[in-house]
């Protein structure tokens, strides 16, 4: 009896680790394991060929290079930027399709704002070149409604990074907000309206406090995707984009500096972590809610 | 009549494929309790959201406290409306609930909380201001819904089958609370249901609806003991139903004889001619039960029957008996003395009851031989 029994309690101690093993080796071998070595990378410096000390020699060039520092906040601020105004226009969205369409009206604008995630990213945006360069479809628009006298290029500007970060972001913030506004109850809308409450009224007291934690799950995520992204910003941005991505790779592909760029690495990931622990104290969350409702 | 709270003027309502609310005139007095009693579908609610202001009639006109209310949003109006399941803010603590009306209303915080503070003690819930809504049970639910609504000192106060979501035990005692609550507040009510006890032990007056319309509308008393249709007379109350022809009729004493040959006697109401398809209504607590002829009341026509089985309910028992001619069912409360505690089934009894206590309609359109 009592080894069967231990026999069973094995067996299924088996079962679970097969079952967690495709995870754990994804984040041992692909996560864990690479940032180990860029963590050990960035703490060296090269003092001759194939001789390193440990150092802090990356992290200080970081704060004494202004142009590094400069890319960085930018990049932050940005990022936050990019993350409110996908939070402004994905709200209507998933208001109506959360509760406004009815059923099969609500499931097709959800597909429409699924289908651009079906073509690649890079052919998205370079839908976007095609659209917005000088020779483009919207400058000659322009021109021939008479709003401006000749083409203008509309590539490379702050705003046109934006047009796109948000563009690539917004399914990631629907999503959950979708979730979150579903399962707010319609009787409370009612119940708030019955008691004197106007539409914004409700919008502050009953909506937002409900839907906060997929509010704050959708930022977070879009937020990490903004910053870490690299293609939308070298594309639409061109030489004036300064994405702290692009210097990551530059370090790395470019300038062949492998310490310096596992240096900002960790700089990027810092600067995530901080952004988002502090987004959470400042609105009241708990990560683990947060998370579940994605 | 001079103080009514809700005047409804031929109020219609139409949804794509059918009248949910079919030309409805009521006036509800101040300070009284009235229900709407119907089956589920009948468009009560319907009315309920309308005198709320969540849907606007397609016709006819509400006047809330003499004021016309056609084109003022529901949250314009001066009324509140406890919702089916409640829909306390669980965001809020159960003191913001309460006063969240008042904040909308531009209440000073201090004075918002005094008030709110206030009700929450008036209906028995001291203390209850800083809990979290999930905290309580469910009838302190019931009173902080109702607490959120009359702090506000609405005209009326809209109840749409607040109960039905509790247990038995529990609808029984919010029934009763219900009643003190609204003779304490001296507020209006206007409640919704589909449960006929309710209504009755609850309003002043009800009114039954039926697909669109009232029935009927009058005192709990008048819809038992004097219903005007066969619906209200089906519907309130248990009640045998038979359906048959008028064979005789005299002083507006009908004789009814069912299609199977079984004769009866009842008080008609409406014009009967004989040989019309009528329905008869005789209540299970005006049918007298005896083992022999001779101890029933004398001077009524006398029915034979047998024992199907005993429905023994405490203070609510019946006995449901096959009539003997034509094995139809019939049930009969047991009076409260425990003469027949010892009735058993396939026993042979006699039950007769004044006709003047059967009530009889002209069978509605197309009821005619249905049976139930």
């Amino acid at each position: 009896m009592f080894d069967g029994e231990r026999q069973a309690r094995w067996r299924a101690r088996l079962a679970l680790g097969l079952l967690l093993a495709p995870a754990l080796i994804w984040l041992g071998a692909l996560i864990v394991l690479p940032h180990v070595d860029l963590a050990l990378l960035s703490f060296r410096a090269r003092v001759g060929p194939r001789s390193y000390v440990a150092s802090l020699a990356q992290y200080r060039t970081f704060f004494q290079e202004p142009l590094y520092w400069h890319v960085f906040v930018r990049t932050a601020v940005m990022s936050i930027l990019a993350t409110l105004l996908t939070l402004l226009l994905a709200f209507p969205i998933s208001w109506v399709i959360a509760k406004l369409a009815p059923g099969r009206a609500g499931s097709l604008l959800f597909v429409l704002c699924l289908i651009p995630f079906w073509v690649s990213e890079t052919v998205r945006t370079l839908g976007w070149m095609i659209l917005l360069r000088e020779s483009g479809v919207l400058p000659a628009l322009l021109t021939w409604l008479g709003v401006t006298q000749a083409p203008v290029e509309l590539l490379y500007h702050d705003a046109t990074i934006l047009v796109g970060l948000v563009y690539t972001s917004l399914l990631f913030m629907v999503i959950p907000l979708i979730s979150s506004l579903e399962s707010l109850d319609n009787s409370l809308i009612e119940a708030a309206c019955d008691l004197g409450a106007g539409g914004f009224a409700i919008l502050r007291t009953i909506v937002i406090p409900h839907a906060a934690p997929g509010i704050t799950a959708g930022c977070i995520v879009v937020f990490m995707l903004t910053l870490g992204n690299y293609l939308t910003p070298t594309l639409l941005g061109g030489k004036n984009s300064q994405w702290f991505t692009e210097q990551i790779y530059t370090q790395f592909i470019t300038r062949f500096n492998w310490e310096e760029g596992a240096a900002f690495g960790f700089l990027l990931l810092g600067l995530s972590t901080v952004m988002v622990v502090t987004g959470l104290k400042l609105t009241g969350q708990r990560f683990g809610d947060v998370m579940r409702r994605t | 009549m001079s103080a009514a709270d809700l005047v409804a003027d031929a109020v219609s309502k139409r949804f794509a494929d059918h009248v949910a609310v079919d030309s409805l005139s009521f006036s509800v007095e101040h300070g009284s309790f009235f229900s709407i009693l119907g089956p589920s579908g009948c468009g009560k609610t319907t009315l309920l959201r309308m005198i709320a202001g969540f849907i606007a009639p397609d016709s006819g006109d509400i006047a809330i406290g003499g004021t016309p209310m056609r084109g003022v949003a529901p949250n314009r109006r001066p009324v509140n409306m406890v919702f089916q399941q409640l829909a306390l803010f669980p965001m809020m603590s159960v003191g913001d609930n309460v006063a969240f009306g008042l904040a909308r209303r531009g209440v000073a915080r201090a004075e918002r909380r005094r008030r709110s503070l206030a009700m929450l003690e008036r209906v028995g819930l001291a203390g209850a201001a800083g809990k979290r809504v999930d905290e309580l049970s469910g009838g302190q639910r019931q009173r902080v819904a109702i607490a959120r609504s009359l702090v506000l000192e609405p005209t009326l106060l809209l109840l749409d089958e607040p109960l039905g979501a509790l247990d038995l035990k529990l609808r029984e005692h919010m029934k009763i609370e219900l009643k003190q609550l609204q003779a304490a507040f001296g507020t209006t009510f206007v409640y919704i249901t589909h449960d006929q006890s309710e209504a009755l032990v609850l309003s002043d007056h009800v009114g039954v609806m039926n697909a669109g319309r009232f029935e009927q509308q009058g005192t709990p008393q008048d819809l038992y003991y004097r219903p005007q249709t066969p619906f209200v007379a089906a519907f309130v109350g248990a009640n045998n139903r038979i359906v048959g022809r008028a064979t005789a009729s005299n002083a507006g004493l009908v004789q009814i004889t069912t299609a199977d040959g079984w004769t009866l006697h009842a008080r008609g109401r409406g014009p009967i001619a004989t040989g019309d398809a009528v329905e008869a209504f005789v209540r299970p607590e005006v049918v007298s039960l005896a083992r022999h002829a001779r101890e029933l009341p004398e001077g009524r026509p006398a029915h034979a029957g047998h024992v199907q089985s005993v429905l023994f309910d405490g203070a609510n028992s019946a006995v449901l008996l096959r009539e003997a001619g034509t094995r139809r069912e019939f049930r009969i409360a047991l009076p409260q003395t425990g003469q027949f505690s010892d009735l058993k089934p396939q026993e042979a009894v006699m039950f007769s009851f004044d006709p003047e206590r059967a009530v009889c309609f002209a069978a509605r359109h197309g009821a005619a031989g249905q049976d139930v």
